[in-house]
């Protein structure tokens, strides 16, 4: 009854057999051990889980592991280079844009993808570019700053793209 | 103590390097070789007998370890849920709980048998497949009703379903004073049942070491002393047997502070079957599970002058306690002891009356209480302001405490220990633009658009507590904090407080205290919470608005020891006397001769060294306990702006303003977030959120994030933050309790606004949550 599936994961190669039934988020976190992508409902509403497949910011609670064969993932551990902070993480502590930190890899990894699609974002378009995701702690004030600072950065800096090719474990 | 230069700064959060990368360690994130892994069976109907339990078929499963019911925990957990005294000495009622039913669900997600299996799936498939036979029975849901004579009962062997009913200040109190009223006004005021809703859901891990008898439990929790205290007794273990360990906590607000029935369930387990056990919540068993907040209301009348002097209040509180008396739930009766707010009184007359349900049990939810208070004066205040037609500002000017009359003893005989709450209240109009907001409501009105303005002009009592309280509302333990700070012999500081942060970045504000107090950096101190193996006997956990206030004040005192002790050592090495010994900027030096200093680190290596004075014993660390002589008293004033959509009745908040007065401010980054984030969450609970069962047979119709309404980003104004700063001087920080104080003064705020806006329809006051569909039909009703 198990299904092989082979995927990439911030630059890293991995293979298994699993359920078919198996989320793509119980893979990452039950399986190849990356915890930093959390769960937080159980209907696809939280955006905890966010991540990027293939570029694309994908809730990871909606995917089956299986469907991810193929495919390349980058999670909030492939998102630093090392001890350098993507200039959205940076943004986020520089902010205050998380207090519990439950909801925030899955913020970062939604902001990333919004900020790749539209580099300068009013806070209007960020406010709606993020509702897919909650917070519970922050009001979302300091994470529509921690965007909006990280827009400035991405754009005063040369372009660095998300998708790395190793590390990040 | 040393110059400032950390405390009152925006000093970057220490955690957030591991959260923002993905190596913060939440409960999930825990595992153990051998796990296995626990899915509960709950009831799925509200009130019923439960007559059989067929495992059968499940016990068949793939990958099932075993399936256990209420008779195999008998002789493995001793005792029932505890429930504090709290606010009401006196119960009524108090239904037996246990972890696991046997005979009678009284909740829908009441737990009856559990699974345990080698995978989460396994459990789950298998729990799936176990035919429980239930035979209903009727269903307490509606207060009022659940109060009459010869209603069904919430607990079938239950005298009644009153769990407590009592008079704090009778009646007969206030009737000279409504006697002189010029105006009475009266209203029933709703709290919505919310659910806490804490992104990261619950979750225990166990793991009983039987040839050692120790059991290590993981759980995400705001007060993992109190959990082992309570493990250890279900147990029968000592509690130096039991080590609970509370990792990064993904938001709490008040609903991790309780033990629950899986924490005494799965250690249980563990322990029956030699194996580590884990279960980690789902988002639908959380919002069906955890303890609830607010689901209460208030019969409540006022008395005033022609003037708007007020005379007196009378309130009964109705609060639906749910199920079981939540550990926690007389808690929130406090409402009763604050429902004068910031104003004098000549008499308040209050009664609480707890009603069994059958609902998930309330406990206390961020604000507790506080909340409940703030939104029924500052209703009530509206109303009365109304009547009069005065401007809602002059009524509470008229009518506020004064700065000179601080310390104020209020009608309860609670000291309010400071405040000024004009100027707040000055500050935030000023922001607001109060009088232009006024000319264009006028302009608008003119156009038939309903537009309001709300104030809320809040108190709070937090920072629990002073022994003399606190101990007879836990039932013994006063909650104090505690404190140690250990300091290595190359000057390392290691700190280990009793709070536990769920979010509120207590790693950074308290080493912002310990570092300033000792002069040295941030980096060589360490702060250490949420593992009972380490630190001080006992902590007493983070809610209340108290982690700062009372753990950061015992923490200071903790410092002070180990400063005491260096200036001692150091008058040694200095041939001084010790009174001669000052410590400033992390060195000791002779009075009038700076040159000849010895550095804190100095003194710290000096102290695991020979040659100490007489009596000094080696090393270099303290423990303090501090009990606060009384609570602090934050405040502040809001003002929300709303338009309502005149066609559908929605909301939409055009502007935000919070003043807030918490007092010295230790990291003014982190107050603005707690402000941000109370603040919404109260909005939330104006405007989007309820918990919702269905009346004739207790279903839950809000189980999951798609019709139980956290908002998101887009439903949130900009605000615009504020402060006044008051010193407490109930303590030497000077510091008051910020966690709460946003979702104590907004509902209140967003609903004034839309009482406001829609009062040239005749429409006097609005419950929460003010969802367009309401406010549609409302107007509608206005209209006609």
């Amino acid at each position: 009854m198990k299904h092989k599936v082979a995927v990439t994961v911030n630059g890293h190669k991995h293979e298994h057999e699993v359920e078919p039934r198996l989320l793509l988020v119980h893979y990452l976190r039950d399986v190849i051990g990356l915890t930093g992508t959390h769960i937080g409902c159980d209907t696809s509403q939280c955006g905890a889980c966010t991540i990027h497949v293939d570029g694309k910011a994908v809730k990871s609670c909606t995917m089956f592991a299986v469907q991810a064969e193929g495919r390349n993932l980058t999670t909030i551990e492939g998102m630093a280079n090392g001890d350098e902070l993507h200039p959205i993480q940076q943004a986020f502590w520089d902010e205050h844009g998380l207090q519990c930190g439950y909801c925030t890899p899955g913020f970062i990894m939604a902001a990333a993808y919004l900020l790749e699609q539209n580099p300068n974002p009013t806070e209007d378009e960020i406010r709606r570019g993020l509702e897919g995701n909650l917070c519970r702690c922050t009001g979302y004030v300091n994470i529509v700053k921690a965007v909006q600072t990280a827009a400035r950065t991405m754009s005063s800096t040369p372009a660095r793209k998300t998708q790395v090719t190793a590390g990040g474990n | 103590m040393a110059v400032t230069q950390l405390v009152g700064a925006k000093i970057h959060r220490r955690e957030d390097p591991r959260l923002i990368t993905g190596h913060g360690h939440y409960i999930d994130d825990f595992t153990r070789q051998g796990t296995a892994y626990a899915s509960f069976v709950r009831s799925p109907v509200a009130h019923a007998r439960v007559k059989s339990i067929d495992v059968t078929d499940a016990s068949k499963a793939p990958g099932v370890v075993g399936i256990y019911t209420a008779r195999d925990f008998k002789g493995q957990l001793a005792g029932t849920h505890p429930a504090a005294p709290a606010f009401v000495a006196e119960k009524k009622y108090v239904p037996e709980r246990f972890p696991i039913a046997e005979k009678e669900v009284t909740y829908q997600g009441e737990i009856v048998a559990v699974v345990l299996a080698e995978s989460k799936g396994q459990a789950a498939d298998a729990a799936n497949m176990i035919q429980v036979d239930y035979d209903d029975l009727p269903v307490v849901m509606d207060l009022e009703k659940a109060l009459a004579k010869g209603a069904p009962k919430a607990h079938e062997a239950g005298p009644d379903n009153v769990c407590w009913d009592f008079t704090y200040t009778p009646l007969d109190l206030t009737e000279a004073a409504f006697k002189e009223a010029d105006v009475v006004v009266k209203e029933r005021v709703l709290q919505n049942r919310l659910a806490p809703v804490p992104m990261e859901p619950r979750g225990v891990l166990a793991d009983y070491e039987g040839f050692d008898k120790k059991l290590t439990m993981w759980l995400s929790s705001q007060n993992p002393h109190f959990i082992r205290l309570f493990v250890s007794g279900a147990l029968g273990l000592r509690e130096s047997q039991v080590r609970v360990i509370s990792p990064d906590v993904g938001g709490g607000f008040g609903s991790k502070i309780s033990p629950y029935p899986e924490d005494y369930l799965v250690p249980a387990l563990s322990r029956m079957t030699a194996r580590p056990v884990k279960w980690i919540e789902t988002r639908t068993e959380s919002i069906q599970n955890s303890t609830h907040g607010r689901g209460q209301f208030y019969d409540c009348e006022v008395a005033a002058k022609k003037d708007g002097t007020l005379l007196a209040m009378r309130v009964v509180q109705y609060v639906d306690v749910g199920a079981y008396h939540g550990t926690f739930g007389a808690f929130q009766p406090v409402a009763c002891l604050m429902a004068g707010g910031g104003y004098k009184w000549k008499g308040i007359s209050a009664r609480t009356v707890g009603v069994l349900t059958n609902r998930v049990p309330t406990d206390p939810y961020r604000g507790a209480g506080r909340p409940e208070a703030t939104h029924l004066v500052e209703r009530m205040v509206d109303l009365v302001a109304l009547e009069l037609k005065m401007d809602p500002v002059d009524i509470r000017r008229k009518n506020f405490i004064q700065p000179e009359d601080f310390p104020f003893t209020q009608n309860f005989g609670l000291v309010v220990d400071s405040g000024d709450y004009d100027k707040s209240l000055d500050k935030a109009l000023e922001l607001a633009g109060y009088a232009e907001l006024r000319k264009k409501q006028a302009d608008l009105r003119k156009q038939g658009r309903y537009m309001g303005i709300g104030l809320s002009t809040w108190i709070e009592l937090c920072g629990f507590g002073p022994s003399a309280a606190t101990a007879p509302a836990t039932g013994g333990i006063a909650l104090v904090e505690s404190a140690q700070v250990r300091v290595t012999p190359t000057g390392a500081v290691i700190v280990y407080t009793g709070t536990h942060s769920h979010g509120q970045g207590h790693e950074t504000t308290f080493s912002q205290i310990v570092a300033d107090q000792l002069g040295v950096p941030l980096d060589s101190v360490e702060l250490r919470h949420g593992d009972t193996a380490e630190g001080t006997s006992f902590g007493y956990g983070t809610y209340g608005s108290r982690s700062l206030a009372v753990g950061g004040v015992a923490i200071s005192k903790a410092v002070g020891k180990v400063i005491d002790k260096g200036k001692k050592l150091a008058a040694h090495i200095f041939e001084a006397a010790e009174e001669d010994v000052v410590f400033e900027h992390g060195n000791f030096h002779v009075k009038g001769s700076p040159d000849k200093s010895k550095a804190f680190g100095e003194v710290a290596f000096a102290s695991y060294g020979m040659g100490l004075p007489e009596g000094m014993e080696q090393g270099l660390e303290a423990v303090a306990y501090f009990d606060p002589p009384n609570l602090v008293w934050p405040f502040g004033a809001h003002v929300a702006v709303v338009e309502i959509d005149a066609e559908t009745g929605s909301v939409k908040l055009e502007k935000y303003v919070a003043v807030d007065d918490c007092g010295n401010i230790i990291n003014p980054m982190i107050v603005d977030g707690q402000i941000h984030g109370g603040v919404v969450q109260a909005i939330a609970q104006a405007l989007y959120e309820e918990v919702v069962y269905d009346e004739s047979n207790g279903q839950l119709k809000t189980g999951t994030m798609i019709d139980y309404l956290v908002p998101s980003a887009g439903e949130i104004p900009p605000f615009i933050l504020d402060k006044t700063i008051t010193p407490s001087p109930t303590n030497d920080l000077g510091v008051k309790g910020i966690g709460e104080a946003g979702t104590i003064a907004a509902s209140v705020a967003v609903i004034n606004a839309i009482c406001d806006a829609l009062s040239p329809l005749g429409i006097k006051h609005v419950d929460m949550p003010a969802t367009p569909d309401k406010l549609w039909h409302m107007m509608k009703e206005a209209r006609k």
